[in-house]
């Protein structure tokens, strides 16, 4: 890290202290202009990947997959059967690579951790009172310190979306922090074991503006998330290229400000194979490299596994495959 | 990394002939004289096809032909019907449009990309609009009885070949007139398999005529005593000389010509978007474009974050291929005009102007120039008043709107400008003070059939697009 | 008792706002008066006072240049007895009344008529306009003195172009008492600059001139003159509106043409988004 980018650093950081000092900051980002958005991002969609390409592209988001359930119908045998699906999504091929992580409610993750245990692949629970957050902090903090403790390695946390619309910013970014907090305090950090990793739902269908969607994406990173994602998958509007355009080039603008590289999830509605490769064409076109790594981008997601497989399978026998050679979870 | 593997498009939905006639009276005929001229393929220097030359017996041939089916056919006929000639074509065009893309690609240089969701497009709709005016002209705002003009003399540049083709013959016909087209001599083809749409949507022989050849073919064609339009798009040179040579004639003269546009980008621009629109601005068809956002007006308070955006965004750009899918800057359209890209651009860095251009392999066979962008321009450097015509931003700053305006209009020209700022009102006042035809603000290089495009000062005068197009091709 | 002597007038320049002599010095002998005879020198100054009039004068209001147009033509009809005494006919007098308030009530609704939204197929608000091209240089018509100058003054004027006029060379007094009413109205000085003299001597220095952004050759009587005039004209792409044939009907309902062959259209485009 250069040195104007640390005491850039300490400057952002102070920010937080003064709800002034953030609202002024967040309203002096650069604007985004609606329609120059849509169409980079639908110029991107015009990519065209093919053979080798798109191999690579989805082994890569295969293992970006954050294996998704989140329904009051999950039950240990469920969320146990999808767990198994993440360590080995094609079960005939052994080369096929397993996923990022499995997400599932915090009440699931001890049922889920007996499966992932040493295997590579993470485990994420939504927490905060998913998916509204329209709880007290104590409970949401609470729900938080549970799945840690039941052995939740990542925290999906939703952001207080009425506190934000109201433009009482430091409220959502005591909230975030506070979380954060949580999420490194299952044991202390006594035994060795890292603190969780935060992912901050901005739920951006309810953001309205795609100004909102960068602000709100810099006040997660201020506050200390590692990661934003964009939905529940709980409201009518998910994950889209433009909005994901806007938080890539959040927290491609917040590293070159800061210094700390910050991870990015489209979650809902992605589908189909082509729809993964569109995100993965921006990723690597708006902020490059570095964040083609399930370390540092995810798809929230769980039909779009079947199709990547699908797809996989194409191209390695040349023939197309159909749904009843794939797993259902 | 992520490398995007070759995603190359079939050539094979062309069918090239090894030769073409020039397109007179509803067929193909071999010139008088006999003279041929070759096209190549501007990224590989391979020779697509032979093409005749156009002499004066052949213009004075295509314009006779013009004219008689001005007299007897296309004048007195109803507009409902020419009308339905002109979707005919729209739909045919529609239909054909991958191997017109892919033709134009390979002709033109241009990514198949830009030729697929740009050119295409653009060209069907403008025949789709202009249609339907053919039998509503007298609404049209120029009086109750317009009358066409007779036959027009069309010149076209190779930027554009198939879309400049578009904005010619399209409110030609609609108005009433006959044509006579002669494309650009590196670019021929597309307007021989127009040609070919003609006959396929069983247009009436003599309606629209297509004489291949260069400057002299051209020349020729303006200067011929039977045509009653003269309608030119191309340099401010060319268009100065054909306004020398219709004076004192009854021909009604459109000029669209050169440019050196400013694209002005203030402190409150919505960034990244302004990053994609100086790009578009410059990059888009390799900069082979009049209303090109050429001079880049930075205000000196974001400069340096501007500029670190625009290079790295550069950066991405892919370069070559023009048939590969994903590429995004093809090749320059001809050696001559690689020759002139460079030498401005020497005389960028002799002037003392800061030269960057992103890490990018180049093609060894083909012509070919990276994107560049100079720094540290004055409005004094040549590659700040000159019109470059290539893959070439020369970078200016600016410390007010009132001094950004200033520099925008120090130009000869009047072609386009951009604006980048969130801020409603300066948007407003800066339109109303820039001396443009067309005025992009927090976009560039949009185009519509409906929307009228020309310029101010020596940019040409006249519009094309839109009710306003239709004027150059009517008696008011 | 002797008879009173009269006061006579003497008939300058009009560039700027004031009356200047030639610079040259010279004058011709017209209409039983010595006319003021303009140089190539005077046509210059002349382009100056009208470049320096274009910002003032095309930024004003449309209502404000349609109110100052009517003041015009308020003051012209005043005077008629004295257009008459130089010998124009009544009539034509009032045609040129007549045919100045039709110029002047258009200020405001050519842009309207001329210019509209335009319904791209895109998220974008985009809209035409058209604005005045700037200088224009005008031969006026050897005749009728009043209405065919009038007829080519008001059009390029109404819109927001300053002109520089070359009258006609044979009848040049109607010009100068037409001056007379514009320095007593509103007009700001510089919008309209008339040159007395020999066309063949002012006319090629203003198709030439490179600040001179039209030219209207309608007085053009000469077709070699007016070829090379046009030629001139070609050196930065002037606007041209060429000779009148000479058998025009200066009485005829003019339309919208000359107004519009001095214009620019605008065309500004900006998206629509939240």
């Amino acid at each position: 890290m250069t040195a104007t980018a640390t005491s850039a650093r300490s400057e952002l950081s102070e920010l937080g202290r003064s709800e002034t000092a953030l609202r002024t900051f967040l309203h002096g980002l650069p604007g985004v202009d609606q329609v120059g958005a849509e169409q980079r991002a639908a110029q991107l969609g015009t990519r065209s990947i093919k053979t080798t390409a798109k191999a690579q592209a989805i082994d890569l988001a295969i293992r970006m997959v954050d294996l998704t359930t989140l329904e009051g119908a999950d039950t240990p045998g469920k969320v146990r059967a999808l767990a198994a699906k993440a360590l080995r999504p094609d079960p005939a091929d052994p080369s096929c690579p397993h996923v990022g992580a499995v997400c599932v409610y915090p009440a699931m993750v001890p049922h889920v951790a007996e499966v992932l245990r040493g295997s590579g692949v993470h485990l994420a629970s939504v927490a905060t009172a998913f998916p509204s957050g329209q709880a007290p902090l104590e409970v949401k903090l609470a729900d938080t310190r549970a799945a840690v403790a039941a052995g939740a390695d990542e925290i999906d946390m939703v952001i207080n979306r009425g506190a934000f619309l109201a433009g009482r910013y430091s409220e959502v970014y005591d909230e975030i922090v506070a979380v954060k907090e949580a999420c490194g305090s299952a044991d202390g950090g006594r035994q060795g074991r890292p603190a969780a990793h935060l992912k901050v739902i901005l739920e951006t269908g309810e953001l309205a503006t795609y100004d909102n969607v960068r602000r709100a994406s810099w006040l997660a990173m201020l506050a200390g998330g590692d990661f934003i994602k964009t939905s529940t998958g709980k409201v009518p509007v998910a994950a889209t290229l433009p909005v994901t355009l806007v938080m890539l080039e959040a927290v491609r603008d917040f590293r070159a400000a800061t210094g700390r590289q910050v991870g990015v999830k489209p979650a809902g509605g992605i589908k189909t194979t082509k729809d993964a490769i569109k995100y993965l064409v921006m990723v690597n076109e708006t902020v490059g490299a570095d964040w083609l790594d399930p370390d540092w981008f995810r798809f929230g997601a769980s039909s779009l596994l079947n199709d990547l497989l699908m797809q996989r399978t194409k191209l390695t026998t040349g023939t197309y495959s159909g749904p009843d050679y794939f797993t259902l979870d | 990394m992520f490398e995007y593997a070759p995603a190359p498009e079939s050539r094979s939905v062309v069918d090239l002939k090894p030769s073409y006639g020039l397109f007179v009276d509803g067929d193909f005929v071999d010139p008088a004289d006999g003279g041929t001229f070759k096209t190549v393929n501007p990224s590989s220097e391979e020779v697509l096809a032979e093409v005749a030359e156009a002499g004066a017996q052949d213009v004075d041939r295509a314009v006779r032909a013009a004219r008689q089916a001005y007299e007897r056919v296309w004048g007195p006929m109803p507009g409902r019907d020419r009308a339905k000639y002109l979707f005919r074509i729209a739909r045919i065009i529609q239909e054909r449009s991958r191997e017109l893309a892919v033709l134009e690609s390979l002709d033109n240089g241009k990514p198949i990309r830009e030729s697929r969701d740009v050119d295409l497009p653009l060209v069907a709709a403008h025949f789709f609009y202009y249609a339907g005016w053919a039998d509503k002209l007298e609404h049209a705002g120029f009086g109750a009885n317009p009358r066409p003009l007779g036959v027009a003399a069309q010149v076209i540049p190779w930027n554009f070949p198939l879309l400049m083709l578009a904005w010619k013959i399209a409110p030609a016909l609609a108005a009433g007139n006959t044509v006579v087209l002669k494309p650009a001599e590196t670019t021929p083809l597309t307007a021989l398999l127009f040609a070919e749409i003609c006959q396929q949507a069983d247009l009436p022989a003599g309606v629209v005529n297509i004489v291949t050849g260069a400057g002299d073919t051209g020349r020729v064609l303006v200067e011929h005593p039977g045509v009653d339009k003269v309608a030119f798009t191309g340099s401010t040179e060319v268009g100065r000389a054909i306004a020398r040579a219709v004076a004192g004639t009854r021909k009604k003269l459109t000029l669209e010509l050169g440019g050196k546009a400013a694209n002005i980008v203030f402190d409150d621009a919505p960034v990244d978007q302004a990053v994609e629109g100086i790009v578009t601005g410059i990059f888009f068809n390799q900069g082979h474009v009049c209303c090109a956002g050429s001079r880049l007006l930075i205000q000196e308070n974001v400069a340096d974050r501007v500029l670190e955006s625009l290079k790295r965004r550069m950066a991405r750009l892919r370069v070559g291929d023009p048939l590969d899918k994903n590429t995004d800057i093809g090749a320059i359209n001809s050696a001559a005009q690689l020759a002139r890209i460079r030498e401005l651009s020497d005389a960028g860095s002799a002037e003392g102007a800061e030269r960057w251009s992103p890490p990018c392999e180049l093609p060894e066979r083909g012509f070919w120039f990276a994107p560049t962008i100079f720094t540290g321009v004055t409005q004094a450097h040549r590659i700040a008043r000159e019109e470059i015509f290539g893959p070439v931003l020369s970078v200016l700053t600016f410390r007010t709107p009132a001094e950004a305006v200033e520099k925008a209009n120090n130009t000869p020209y009047g072609l386009s400008a951009g604006i980048w700022t969130d801020k409603g009102s300066r948007i407003l006042w800066m339109a109303d003070r820039l001396r443009a035809g067309v005025v992009w603000a927090n976009t560039f290089n949009k185009f519509d059939p409906t929307s009228p495009f020309g310029g101010y000062k020596e940019s040409g005068y006249g519009r094309e697009g839109g009710r306003h197009g239709l004027e150059g091709y009517l008696n008011v | 008792m002797s008879e009173r002597v009269a006061v006579r007038k003497t008939y300058k320049l009009f560039i700027g706002g004031k009356f200047p002599r030639s610079e040259s010095g010279r004058s011709y002998l017209v209409q039983d008066a010595n006319v003021s005879l303009a140089s190539r020198k005077d046509a210059r100054d002349a382009v100056v006072a009208a470049r320096a009039a274009v910002k003032g004068w095309a930024g004003a209001t449309a209502y404000n240049r349609g109110q100052i147009l009517y003041r015009v033509a308020e003051m012209l009809e005043g005077r008629r007895e004295q257009f008459v005494a130089l010998g124009v006919p009544g009539d034509e007098v009032d045609a040129a009344v007549d045919r100045w308030v039709w110029y002047a009530g258009w200020s405001d609704k050519l842009p309207q008529v001329y210019g509209g939204a335009n319904p791209v197929a895109g998220p974008y608000f985009n809209l035409s306009a058209p604005e005045p091209t700037g200088v224009v240089a005008v031969v006026a018509p050897e005749s009728p003195a009043l209405l065919g100058l009038v007829s080519v003054i008001a059009p390029a004027i109404v819109t927001g172009n300053t002109v520089v006029v070359a009258t006609s060379p044979t009848q040049p007094l109607a010009a100068v008492t037409l001056a007379e009413v514009l320095a007593t109205s509103d007009l700001p000085g510089g919008v309209v600059n008339l040159l007395t003299g020999r066309i063949s001597e002012t006319v090629p220095a203003l198709a030439a001139h490179m600040d001179v952004n039209a030219i209207d050759l309608t007085g053009v009587a000469d077709a070699e003159l007016a070829i090379e005039l046009e030629v001139k004209a070609a050196q930065n792409l002037k606007r041209v509106l060429r000779p009148a044939p000479a058998d025009h009907d200066w009485s005829a309902d003019p339309g919208i043409t000359r107004m519009t062959t001095l214009l620019e259209t605008k065309t500004v485009w900006h998206p629509k988004g939240v």
